[in-house]
């Protein structure tokens, strides 16, 4: 098959966890793409698997969870078949993290300054103290006054100055791609301005591309220029962000833009009727069907497949067919 | 339309996770099975055990072990069989009264403790410290000698050398609790001091203490055993295990089966509740859990 | 002129830190001499980050948390001396409901013994008489009767800050203050939390006060707005004045930094620099100072008052904008 994204390519992806309950279907047929320099945003809400996407990209699913089919071409790679050792030059350098919680990569125990170098060191295999000019000068890409930071813990950093950091250790070694799991989450507006734009100019600068996964509008309206909309381990929708906030084709897609509150909006705030569902048993066919308006029967039977209804823009969806047609019904 | 969840207790669903992983460890199911034939045989002991315990027989003193009485008999022609199986009745009582009259005592003050905080944590606290100064046997021992060697002074000796760690335990779990949004709501809802303590903090408090006390009674088996042989403890002819090796110490070399027996039953029950605790520990640490 | 509900005048909740017996005696500074009044039937939110002393506000409104100094009106009286009886009668009428759908429910409980423990304590009712109120009271928030002998953990966030919000209700309380009650759901739970939230205000007389990060909820509920910086309030005034004419530098902050869905939007990149400082030893002066693009050496020097600016619209500036 024709690979949609040169420098990552997701196809048919599926993952479960085996828990005390039962066989939870996270990931169904999960489809994503990206080229170089990108900004995909990845919206979904609670479920939807984006964060598990991400792990499985990283191949860092673990027990009980697994991935069961499905490729991740990266490079012309795929991940999932790769050795573990052939997977760990992969991961943290040609691909890197970073995660919602801002100290989550970082040993409260030990000084700043020797963590990043150890994880420099240890790629390019010299002593911790002779990575110390490239930590700084790393630091001082960030934002950071290099003295303070190198000789603090973590937790006399700030969220937003640990964020900062966590960005630093994640583009230090020069990753074409960045994916970042609500990186902003839990930090305040006014810094989490702040981290945007440096995550911004840093991409510009370096020429990553960026993986944001994130469950607020306003971030990928901002930030991201493609956006991949999830549901239920599945993906829905992808266009570019213009296109999916002007017309959004998937009535989940719909459904999430009107229940957003912005300021100066005047009509009443729209909710989707129902709830995620379970994905121990999740619906049969098209896992969004009991909460769609516009529900077929052959909804409830086979799930639809994730197709190019515009140029670039996909949906998996039976109201539309294909780049032939379109065919808006209700 | 509200989706459709069988109703269950979060005990329920704890259990059927917790089953999941308790068949996912050899050696817990081991202690398990180890545990499961003590409570039997304590259970029916007065059938299984063909003599009478304390009856002397003293024509039949000393025989090495046989058809006739598995496991010997000792110096005063009791059946040693029956006497380790009528022993497991006792071992089994000790271990039940000493948790739940160590693990009451531990509760209340350490919720107390935890819950006000301030001066009546730290008063309490340094009456915890106190007993926890002396090494838990020594302790034991002198409680035991004071109050006078018999099965109701040992379990209390030993209640009260136990109860300490309950009391730090639920302590730092009471702290954890008070400050939880939840607790907050009865406060606003104007529940008083007395009902949240009680009625909400303490219920929470239950769980790490129950899993506490299953550890510990691997060591209420060995240091009631200790007591017994010391002299300190359950007197003779009451056949608890630990007087009953002491019985046996000066025929150790010739007579070796009136200690041996004992003994090894001492060793099996300790060494299944360290398993079973292990397991129960493992299963419940949250990393593990997933 | 509408009544006013509550009045805060000079509230301070100031918190021991302990560092060392030989350390001077440090205080972080949560509420810092706050003044506010609340209109009775108005939904008055409060904004600020982390730091802004939101959080601390809210719980020392309800006395879950004590003031330091500082006097508290529900109704013209003073509720800060109230003890036994009184309190509770106070209680009754002032609720909450928190953030953390995951923690504010009893893990133990039924959700009947959840929502019904607040009518054992103030009234002398049968068993059957709560029932009855309990289910009078899910219905309104949108669950069933049956969900009362489940157990919180078998419902949704939203579902739970939907039950948060009924044992509020149960009591029939005049005041509920909302502690970021959707920040912890997912967006379209949240919009229907929300408009349930606005139904059920006009329907049973309610006034609230909500507290926030998030400037688009604020323009969706509120009718009055208050902005919280490191202990302060910085500006206070009508919604729609707030966000037409931002008088103080952070509130102009705060606005241009909330992200907008819309991909046409192009924020103007500011030079946005410096860290919210702490409330333990906050900058000298104007506490904005050192992040404030308009800042002289007057701002260092002089703590700004919260003036009146035009009716109803106070700003602590020394130059609002």
């Amino acid at each position: 098959m024709e690979l949609r994204g040169k420098l990552l390519d997701i196809s048919n992806l599926k993952v479960s966890f085996h828990t005390y309950r039962g066989v939870v279907k996270a990931l169904n047929g999960v489809e994503l793409w990206m080229d170089s320099g990108d900004r995909l945003g990845v919206v979904g809400e609670t479920g939807c698997g984006k964060s598990v996407t991400s792990l499985a990209v990283m191949r860092l699913i673990e027990q009980p969870g697994e991935i069961q089919e499905g490729k991740v071409i990266f490079n012309g790679t795929n991940l999932v078949e790769l050795s573990e050792e052939k997977m760990n030059r992969v991961r943290g350098v040609e691909m890197s993290m970073i995660f919602q919680e801002p100290r989550s990569s970082l040993n409260p125990v030990m000084k700043v300054g020797y963590q990043i170098g150890e994880s420099i060191a240890k790629s390019k295999k010299i002593k911790i103290k002779q990575t110390y000019p490239e930590v700084k000068e790393m630091l001082r890409l960030v934002g950071l006054d290099p003295e303070r930071v190198m000789n603090s813990y973590p937790h006399e950093l700030s969220g937003g100055m640990s964020q900062r950091v966590m960005i630093g250790m994640g583009l230090a070694s020069h990753p074409k791609l960045l994916i970042a799991d609500e990186p902003t989450s839990a930090l305040d507006v006014t810094i989490q301005a702040q981290i945007l734009e440096l995550l911004d100019e840093l991409a510009r600068k370096m020429g990553n591309a960026v993986m944001l996964i994130t469950h607020d509008m306003g971030v990928v309206a901002e930030f991201c220029d493609k956006v991949l909309v999830m549901y239920a381990g599945n993906s829905v929708e992808y266009a570019s962000t213009a296109k999916l906030f002007e017309k959004p084709l998937h009535p989940y897609t719909g459904g999430l833009l009107q229940a957003v509150p912005r300021v100066g909006r005047t009509d009443e705030l729209m909710a989707i009727k129902g709830t995620v569902p379970d994905l121990v048993n999740p619906p049969s066919g098209c896992r969004f069907h009991p909460r769609c308006p516009h529900a077929m029967d052959i909804c409830k039977v086979e799930r639809p497949p994730f197709v190019e209804i515009e140029p670039d823009h996909y949906v998996a969806c039976y109201l539309f067919k294909g780049k032939s047609e379109v065919r808006e019904d209700g | 339309m509200a989706k459709t969840v069988k109703v269950s207790k979060p005990f329920m669903d704890d259990l059927k996770h917790t089953v999941f992983l308790w068949r996912k460890s050899r050696l817990t199911m081991v202690g398990s099975a180890l545990i499961l034939i003590f409570l039997l045989m304590a259970a029916f002991a007065p059938l299984i055990a063909p003599y009478d315990p304390v009856q002397q027989n003293l024509q039949d003193k000393l025989q090495a072990p046989s058809w006739q009485h598995l496991f010997g008999t000792d110096q005063f022609g009791r059946d040693i069989f029956s006497r380790v199986v009528i022993g497991s009745r006792i071992a089994l009582w000790i271990i039940f009264l000493v948790s739940v009259i160590s693990g009451s005592i531990g509760i209340i003050v350490g919720v107390t403790a935890g819950y006000f905080g301030g001066i009546v944590d730290e008063v309490l606290m340094r009456i915890t410290d106190m007993f926890l100064a002396f090494p838990s046997l020594v302790l034991a021992m002198a409680f035991a000698a004071m109050l006078g060697p018999n099965l109701t002074n040992t379990i209390i000796a030993i209640s009260i050398v136990t109860w300490t760690t309950y009391a730090r335990l639920s302590r730092a779990e009471a702290i954890k609790v008070k400050s939880q949004p939840y607790i907050e709501a009865i406060r606003a809802a104007g529940g008083g001091n007395l009902r949240i303590m009680f009625l909400h903090v303490l219920p929470m408090c239950i769980s790490p203490v129950l899993v506490q006390l299953t550890l510990r009674m691997g060591t209420i088996i060995l240091t009631a055993a200790s007591l017994g042989f010391l002299g300190l403890g359950v007197q003779p002819p009451t056949p608890e295990w630990g007087a009953m090796v002491s019985d046996g110490r000066n025929y150790l070399i010739d007579q070796w089966w009136i200690s041996t027996f004992p003994g090894i039953f001492i060793a099996f029950v300790v060494l299944g509740f360290n398993l079973l605790g292990d397991g129960i520990r493992d299963m419940l640490d949250p990393r593990l859990r997933r | 002129m509408a009544e006013t509900l509550i009045k805060i005048k000079n509230l301070k909740t100031y918190f021991p830190v302990k560092k060392s017996i030989f350390s001077k005696k440090l205080f972080v500074r949560a509420v810092d001499d706050v003044n506010m009044y609340i209109p009775t039937g108005s939904t008055f939110a409060v904004v600020g980050e982390s730091g802004s002393g939101k959080t601390t506000l809210a719980r020392t409104v309800l006395r879950l948390i004590e003031p330091t100094s500082g006097e508290i009106e529900f109704e013209g009286k003073d509720i800060l001396g109230l003890k036994g009886r009184d309190l509770l009668e106070v209680r009754r009428n002032m609720q909450i409901v928190f953030q953390d759908p995951y923690n504010s429910l009893h893990p133990r409980k039924l959700i009947k013994n959840i929502i019904g423990e607040g009518m054992k304590i103030h009234f002398k009712i049968t068993d059957v008489e709560i029932r009855d109120r309990i289910a009078a009271v899910l219905k309104e928030v949108g669950l069933i009767d049956d969900h009362m002998y489940r157990y919180a953990h078998e419902f949704s966030g939203g579902q739970r800050q939907r039950i948060a919000f009924a044992r509020a209700m149960v009591l029939k309380p005049k005041f509920i203050v909302l502690d970021e009650p959707t920040s912890a759901l997912d967006v379209s739970v949240q919009a229907m939390v929300l408009k349930m939230m606005k139904e059920i205000k006009v329907q049973e007389n309610l006034t609230y006060m909500f507290i926030t990060h998030n400037l688009s909820l604020v323009d969706y509920i509120a009718d009055r707005v208050a902005v919280m910086y490191v202990g302060e309030v910085v500006e206070m005034g009508d919604k729609s004045t707030i966000f037409e004419h931002p008088s103080h530098p952070y509130t102009d902050l705060l606005m241009a930094s909330n992200p907008v869905p819309d991909p046409k939007f192009v924020r103007e990149k500011r030079l946005m620099k410096g860290e919210i400082p702490s409330s333990i030893n906050p900058p000298s002066g104007c506490r904005f100072h050192n992040r404030c693009p308009f800042a002289d050496e007057r701002c260092e020097r002089e703590a700004p008052e919260l003036r009146e600016i035009k009716p109803g619209h106070f700003v602590r500036c020394h130059y609002p904008l």
